[in-house]
């Protein structure tokens, strides 16, 4: 059988010392994992080693670990594609140890055990992850269209193993984030058609300064989640709700920037930087909207880079810090823009990638992977814009227009 | 005579915040003999923002620049990582459902436009991967008149042309993540490791949260400056806006004295091919590029 290299990142602390690293030699099938090599080590060479693990099969969520500084899922890693990975690190070719370390982001208990109470667990306590339904509980089940529950199927296959949460780029710079795990969480509640805080749950997640607008967007909890779950998504998603269907004007300049961005869009085909500075900022110093304490503070703190910019030459001229001074597109293609606007405000489709397929059937690298097969058809959403009142659920009310769905059962007859 | 011609969609903040990044690029095209055929038409990507707001929006806005790219019978290349992902992430949609695909379409009808999925495979790349994939590195040496030695340089590549693996061409092209540090060798340059490479640059967030966005600049040009850069260089203007632009406000939240410059890819590759700083727009920085060019000129020892 081969032999692999885990180098391994240690910390006991009841001997007073740092953490430190340690090399083992292990003799495995190329075919197990990671976790199957740091049991052998513990198993026969060095009793002291600490690893949490239960199912061995992606289920348990205990062995969450980064390895060659990739968060992961120790039991879902082969050990073969770990020594690959290994190999292919900048500058070196081949014969590199396999890195394991505990996870980020977390504070370490001993070795690879994180404590995932204050990072994780705490987080996802925050977030109410219980359903809030309204009124007394039906005599038998809640009956909602199966088509409602599609959608938060993919946050509701998160396992807890807190891997999104080790990779997150965001949650490095603030570790008060709220992060990729409780909010996608968040969002199996909000999107849940038998919840009647959808609003309320919004509102606590938008004004939250560490809440939805605090991620950066940078997909590493994508690349992390062992399950698919896409937390990132799932925070967009929460975002779309927040800002388009309630209209939740935030602290954070969430909602304003974002509606500024897009609006200059519509009205100029290519970003006008400065116009989205002051639209997003002080939308208020010159609209209707009384400006934010956060809007007039971030305000004042882009001064100095604007000024800096002035002085090097790289806002071009003055003129390019005048708001407004920004070229069109040529001929009539900001008019096709705009039709390209009313065309899709009319109504708002959303296409769930977890959820569908092509239907051609051309293997692609691109495309993504499809979890839950044709069987589950489209997934489309059709988002009518809610615009009052919390308790009616954006979208996941409504049929989807392509979905070819059973009819849901008759509460008298159905037996 | 041309064997790589592209359709260009230079972006948004190339020709704004960042003319410098543009302009570089019409240069090293010129040198290489890269034809570019700007898409004029064209709109922003949205940057992932509009998709927040609406993603059928974001959708309908990226086919029809993928379709004003496919009328002209050409592959297109973008300058920016986030182009690169916001656009990848619509097309992959667009790929997804062919009902969905002609609904999108249908809003492109009266401009006479249409997106076609994988229209003579068609594809959209980042100049960093046109250079490795396309131009090929080996050409790109040969074109090397002004080979950067000694110059250490932290590649910076943005989250958009590195995440997530499975939609941005990591099962056809696996190396994607490491073409920065080739380029870099290829040019006569020494790749600096260290942490942040491929972590984001705050940018996203800077009007959201500014300390957030601010201290994640810092912590990765500290990290740089500690493992011994030279500069940074980024295929990403807005990483270069974070990085370069908001350095000095970075500083400040992250209490480090920073002071490393920050270039564009083109920029950095227009070096080798001999062009001069000024031409490059170079002292429209905000972190000065003065340490670059002694180093280059080879007035500063190691």
């Amino acid at each position: 059988m081969p032999e692999y290299t885990l180098k391994v990142r240690r910390y006991q602390p009841e001997t007073r010392e740092g953490p430190y690293w340690q090399e083992f030699t292990v003799d495995l099938d190329p075919d197990l994992s990671v976790l199957d090599g740091l049991l052998q080590v513990r198993d026969s060479q060095d009793g002291t080693l600490v690893v949490r693990c239960s199912c061995k099969a992606a289920i348990c969520g205990s062995c969450g670990t980064k390895i060659n500084g990739q968060s992961t899922l120790a039991c879902k890693t082969q050990i073969s594609e770990a020594q690959d990975g290994a190999n292919r690190r900048p500058g070196d070719h081949g014969g590199n140890p396999i890195v394991v370390e505990p996870m980020g982001n977390m504070p370490v208990v001993k070795d690879l055990v994180t404590d995932m109470e204050s990072t994780h667990w705490e987080k996802v306590r925050r977030v109410t992850p219980w359903l809030l339904p309204e009124g007394d509980p039906p005599e038998r089940e809640y009956v909602v269209p199966p088509e409602s529950m599609i959608d938060v199927t993919q946050s509701m296959a998160c396992i807890q193993c807190g891997a999104c949460v080790s990779a997150c780029l965001s949650m490095e710079a603030d570790p008060e984030f709220v992060g990729p795990a409780a909010l996608a969480k968040a969002y199996r509640f909000v999107g849940d058609p038998r919840d009647s805080q959808t609003k309320e749950r919004l509102y606590d997640l938008a004004q939250d300064p560490h809440g939805i607008y605090d991620c950066t967007h940078c997909f590493s909890c994508v690349d992390a989640c062992p399950k698919g779950v896409a937390p990132m998504d799932q925070i967009m998603r929460l975002r779309r709700l927040a800002s388009h269907d309630h209209d939740i004007d935030d602290v954070n300049n969430g909602r304003r920037h974002e509606l500024a961005f897009t609006k200059i869009i519509e009205r100029k085909g290519t970003l006008d930087e400065s116009l989205l500075l002051q639209e997003s900022y002080a939308q208020g110093v010159v609209g209707k909207l009384m400006p934010t304490s956060g809007a007039i503070k971030g305000l004042i703190g882009s001064l100095p880079t604007a000024i800096r910019g002035i002085r090097t030459g790289k806002m071009r001229s003055l003129g390019k810090l005048i708001p407004g001074v920004h070229p069109k597109l040529p001929g009539d293609a900001q008019q096709h823009v705009k039709r390209v606007y009313s065309h899709s405000e009319e109504h708002r489709e959303e296409l769930n990638l977890y959820i569908t397929g092509e239907e051609e059937v051309v293997p692609e690298p691109d495309e993504a992977p499809d979890p839950l097969g044709s069987a589950v058809g489209g997934g489309r959403q059709h988002m009518d814009k809610v615009t009052e009142g919390g308790s009616e659920t954006a979208g996941q009310s409504e049929a989807t227009p392509v979905a070819d769905i059973e009819p849901e059962p008759d509460e008298e007859g159905g037996r | 005579m041309s064997d790589l011609k592209l359709a260009y969609w230079p972006g948004c903040v190339s020709r704004g915040f960042t003319p410098e990044l543009h302009g570089s690029m019409a240069l090293v095209a010129d040198r290489l003999g890269i034809e570019l055929l700007e898409l004029d038409r064209a709109n922003c990507c949205g940057a992932g923002v509009i998709a927040e707001h609406n993603q059928e929006l974001a959708d309908t806005l990226n086919a029809r620049t993928f379709a004003l790219a496919q009328s002209t019978g050409l592959a297109m290349m973008n300058i920016c990582s986030t182009c690169q992902g916001a656009q990848s992430e619509c097309q992959q949609r667009l790929d997804a459902d062919s009902a969905y695909r002609a609904h999108i379409n249908d809003a492109l009808a009266d401009e006479g436009l249409e997106y076609t999925k994988a229209k003579d495979g068609w594809t959209n790349k980042n100049l960093l991967w046109v250079l490795v994939e396309d131009y090929g590195l080996d050409r790109l040496k040969e074109k090397v008149t002004r080979p950067l030695t000694e110059l250490r340089v932290g590649p910076f590549y943005g989250c958009y042309v590195i995440r997530p693996k499975h939609r941005i061409g990591y099962e056809e092209h696996p190396d994607r993540d490491l073409y920065l540090e080739s380029v870099i060798e290829t040019l006569g340059g020494q790749p600096v490791e260290y942490d942040g490479a491929r972590k984001c640059c705050g940018f996203p967030v800077i009007t959201m949260n500014r300390d957030t966005s601010l201290r994640q600049a810092g912590t990765h040009i500290a990290d740089a400056l500690d493992a011994g850069a030279d500069c940074l260089v980024t295929p990403c203007p807005l990483c270069h806006l974070n990085l370069d632009m908001q350095q000095p406000e970075a500083a400040k939240v992250t209490g480090r004295d920073l002071g490393l410059a920050v270039l564009h890819l083109p920029q950095l590759v227009a070096l080798a091919l001999g062009f001069e700083p000024k031409e490059l727009g170079m002292g429209k920085h905000i972190a000065s590029t003065e340490w670059v060019e002694s180093r280059l000129a080879g007035g500063v020892p190691a």
